[in-house]
């Protein structure tokens, strides 16, 4: 369906969670007394789908490995954490407190996120994946190690209580935000700009791409919804604790983004959801020991996924069976999306990928191959 | 002084367990290409391992039990995971590989527990030396570690295979069309990592006497931070970063005022090099062919 | 004026840890040529198109183009100056659509100037915007005999089409000067023949100059105006095309010897 510019298909996932927002919203404000767990559960939702579609901004397009995604959102919760509570006595508890928190978050985030998007500018692959992580691990150490009065330290830090039955409202329509920003921006000129990045560098510099502006973007943008996240977190949890925010929560946004398929925007959206969902089902099902069932499984998700989708040697077998092709013919042709069950790694010519790993620098050494074919 | 003097202990035992855990990220690294995320948790099984070599009684059979249960692990990681890979791109590898080192963990805590296991592998005691009361069992520590790298570097110096290495690292392509068998190449490379890494975790346990699921988690990452600092893919790089970043740990924990902040101010330490001289110390500069 | 040479390298030399990989090398490019770069396998050719795109700095000499020094530049800066090139192993957008990997280079030029902001708000000038670089792109691809293939991803192209793409993509960013790295590499004679009649179409449709480095000597003999050879790195010959080829120097550089 097409009405001018509009493609209905492009607007899809507004229009599902926009629908749900207003259904629960309308029901939630006229009276309708939802379980608190599940109103927990929605905001939990809302926020993981926040933290998969921004990573996959950096993972899934711009195709940099982030290992230190919550990490930003450490800052963005205790950053508008702090600022909220400072600003209750003042403001109020309102939609007001609530929006310079958030600025204040996602600013914070954001600019962590420029001062790591620096080192991707020289670094590729493994070395910035360990860059994020480390990144990841210092934010929580500081925090960790706040004296008790600025972020509360090893205690965590004590933020406002919001209504439950406003607030995942405004978390979704902060996810409608993310999407209309990210989504927008993926499939526009910039968009085209950070996926040719991806499949090769050389190439989009020597087509005129300005490189550095990109990846300097991707990663703050990312960063910065990121902090938004923690600036819901915060909200919807009245106590931010550090340890919340280590390596393995990143790892967890990590499983949505390869599990929903790279590349894919509703892919992330939807394991996010069920993810978030199998999180809350198995943490009332597995206890004690059992919980690290679920660590196994995302082990699982990730080896297996990524090795079915790049396996070189099982090229024939996805392309003869491919979920995403027929549900392609199913629907219809969208040029518009980056294909997910196309967006292969392993079609980087091997050569260069082999090379890619070290390439920081661009000093002169050894010398050309010339014509060497 | 002897505060001095047993910090510096400290931290060159320590150093050296790092070296030895970073000879195995910057081997593979160098021939396989690839960051073998999983090899700090095979420190992690390596301690489950001597826990239950621990049963016989016997310190010896323990660690020859790790060694042997980690060199056949270390092989069967690259076979299941990382071999089908091959020629996929470097995030694919590198996820697949936080996958792995995630699996190790979760089945370690299936089978083991969350809870730590005690185990005294063998107590060397303590000596005075220079006023201060130094474990044994870091200069065992250090002595061993500095045998092993010894024995490695002359390994891939003078022996066939060991050149072979060189080769494969320089260039897999090449090396291959001079009839080198690059798989027997790599697997021998995960074969030695894992085989450190196992000793890596008995001086662990010697250091600290308990075993958990995440024992090698921390370690792995400082010991890839070891790797990068002396430069990835050279072995006295290896060795160098190693003994720096545990001097490094063991200074920080000694002045109270940073002491919590030590992981915080490695990990910076990790970020300014990479971004100041991203080849490390002694690592070579490599540049993509256009 | 005029600059007399579109483009002109005086002296242009880089070396590698000591080792001289080229050296002094003058080229003098005149407006409209077909210029071919010629020589043995590891003679610099490919150094010199890495020097000319500034994926290197040159250590010694400076190149002009239209008469305007360029200098301190990035690769990506040095496309928007008019110089675009194409490369030895073919390196496409490869899990892109074929008119996005056109539409990629069309988008740095100056009239499709379109905001971050404008993207995210999808004001009417991003519609505008990808309405016009779409037609554009098509109309590109339709001079290459791609436009049937538009919608599929450029990994999956033949090889010949993968080199007609990378030679659109390298036109969409409206360049001065063309550098084709080995274009026909890989084609069978009737490409080839067919890739001959698309550079000439390219020189006379877009008054473009083309400088190509190829190894298939009858094509350049039936394609390039004037030629220089290379061979260790500095020029051996340079000139007229069939007087270079004649020249017993060039055929025992090229035989060995």
């Amino acid at each position: 369906m097409k009405i001018g510019n509009f493609k209905l298909r492009h607007y899809i996932n507004y229009i599902v969670i926009g629908i749900l927002t207003l259904v629960l919203g309308t029901m939630s404000l006229t009276g309708t007394r939802f379980d608190n767990s599940l109103l927990f559960l929605l905001e939990k939702v809302a926020i993981s789908i926040i933290l998969a579609v921004s990573l996959s901004l950096v993972v899934g397009f711009l195709g940099e490995l982030s290992l230190g995604h919550a990490g930003f959102m450490c800052v963005g919760a205790y950053l508008g954490g702090k600022v909220a509570t400072l600003l209750v006595p003042m403001l109020g508890n309102g939609p007001l407190t609530f929006l310079i928190a958030l600025i204040a978050g996602a600013g914070a985030a954001a600019i962590c996120g420029i001062i790591i998007g620096i080192p991707a500018l020289r670094l590729r692959g493994d070395y910035l994946a360990i860059v994020t992580l480390a990144f990841g691990e210092i934010v929580k150490s500081l925090f960790q190690n706040s004296s008790d009065d600025s972020f509360g330290g090893s205690l965590g830090l004590e933020t406002p209580r919001y209504d439950k039955h406003y607030l995942f409202i405004l978390a979704f329509l902060l996810v409608l935000v993310t999407l209309a920003v990210i989504q927008n921006l993926i499939r526009s000129k910039h968009g085209r700009a950070i996926t040719a990045i991806r499949d090769n560098e050389i190439a989009a510099l020597a087509s005129g791409t300005n490189v550095t502006k990109y990846k300097l973007l991707a990663f703050t943008l990312s960063a910065a919804f990121a902090g938004v996240a923690g600036v819901l977190y915060s909200y919807s949890n009245y106590t931010v604790q550090s340890a919340k925010f280590g390596y393995n929560y990143s790892i967890e946004i990590l499983v949505m983004v390869v599990l929903g398929g790279m590349g894919s925007i509703n892919g992330s959206i939807l394991a996010a959801a069920l993810i978030t969902w199998l999180n809350t089902k198995l943490a009332t099902v597995l206890t004690g020991d059992l919980a690290v069932l679920q660590n196994l499984l995302y082990a699982l998700i990730l080896i297996v996924i990524v090795i079915y989708n790049n396996a070189p040697a099982l090229k024939g077998f996805r392309d003869k069976y491919n979920l995403g092709a027929l549900a392609e013919k199913l629907i219809k042709h969208d040029p518009a999306r980056v294909k997910d069950d196309k967006a292969k790694w392993d079609v980087v010519p091997t050569k260069i990928s082999m090379d890619e790993i070290l390439s920081v620098d661009l000093v002169p050494q050894d010398h050309d191959q010339g014509g060497s074919k | 002084m002897e505060q001095i003097f047993s910090t510096l202990v400290n931290g060159l035992s320590l150093g050296g367990i790092y070296a030895m855990i970073a000879l195995g990220y910057t081997m593979v690294y160098g021939i396989a290409k690839l960051l073998n995320f999983a090899h700090g948790d095979i420190i992690m099984v390596g301690g489950y391992l001597i826990y239950v070599g621990m049963a016989t009684q016997m310190p010896l059979a323990a660690v020859l039990l790790a060694v042997v249960g980690c060199v056949v692990l270390g092989i069967c990681i690259e076979k299941v995971a990382y071999r089908p890979l091959r020629g996929a791109s470097p995030l694919a590898v590198l996820i697949t590989a936080i996958g792995v080192s995630y699996f190790m963990q979760s089945m370690a805590q299936i089978i083991f527990g969350s809870a730590p296991k005690m185990v005294t592998v063998y107590d060397f005691g303590a000596v005075e030396l220079f006023g201060a009361t130094i474990q044994v069992s870091s200069l065992v520590t250090l002595a061993v570690a500095t045998v092993v790298m010894t024995v490695l570097t002359l390994f891939v110096k003078y022996t066939r295979t060991g050149r072979a290495m060189i080769a494969v690292s320089e260039d897999n392509g090449a090396a291959q069309l001079m009839g080198i068998d690059v798989n027997r190449i790599i697997t021998i490379t995960f074969a030695i990592g894992s085989a450190l890494a196992a000793l890596a975790g008995l001086f662990y346990l010697l250091k600290a006497p308990a075993v958990s699921s995440t024992l090698g988690a921390m370690p792995g990452i400082k010991a890839f931070t070891a790797a990068v600092i002396g430069g990835i893919g050279s072995i006295p790089g290896a060795m160098l970063g190693g003994i720096l970043l545990g001097m490094i740990e063991s200074v920080s924990y000694k002045i109270t005022a940073i002491a919590p902040y030590t992981d915080a101010i490695e990990f910076s330490i990790l970020i300014l090099i990479l971004l100041v001289r991203p080849t490390g110390f002694l690592g070579k500069k490599r540049r993509e062919k256009v | 004026m005029m600059a007399q040479y579109l483009l002109e390298t005086q002296g242009l030399g880089i070396s590698f840890g000591g080792l001289k990989a080229v050296e002094n090398v003058s080229l003098k490019i005149k407006k409209n040529q077909i210029y071919g770069l010629i020589g043995p396998n590891g003679a610099g050719k490919t150094t010199v198109f890495n020097l000319l795109t500034c994926v290197y700095k040159s250590t010694t000499g400076k190149f002009l183009l239209d008469g305007v020094e360029m200098k301190n530049l990035s690769p990506d800066r040095i496309n928007q100056k008019g110089i675009a090139r194409t490369f030895q192993n073919i390196r496409l957008f490869n899990n892109m659509t074929v008119v996005r990997n056109v539409m990629v280079a069309l988008q740095n030029r100056p009239e499709y100037k379109c905001s971050i902001l404008d993207s995210v708000l999808r004001l009417p000038r991003h519609f505008r915007v990808e309405k016009e670089m779409r037609a554009k792109a098509k109309e590109l691809l339709r001079i290459f005999g791609l436009e049937e293939d538009r919608n599929n991803l450029a990994c999956n192209l033949p090889y010949g089409k993968q080199r007609k793409l990378e030679i659109a993509r390298a036109l969409a960013t409206s360049p001065k000067l063309l550098l084709l790295d080995e274009p026909a590499a890989g084609m069978n004679p009737q490409e080839t023949e067919d890739l001959a009649r698309t550079i000439r179409l390219i020189r006379d449709q877009f008054d473009m100059t083309v400088l190509l480095i190829e190894h298939d000597m009858s094509f350049v003999a039936e394609l390039c105006d004037e030629i220089t050879v290379l061979n260790f790195g500095t020029v051996l010959a340079e000139g007229d095309t069939q007087t270079v080829l004649q020249d017993p120097e060039v055929i025992r550089a090229y035989i060995g010897g």
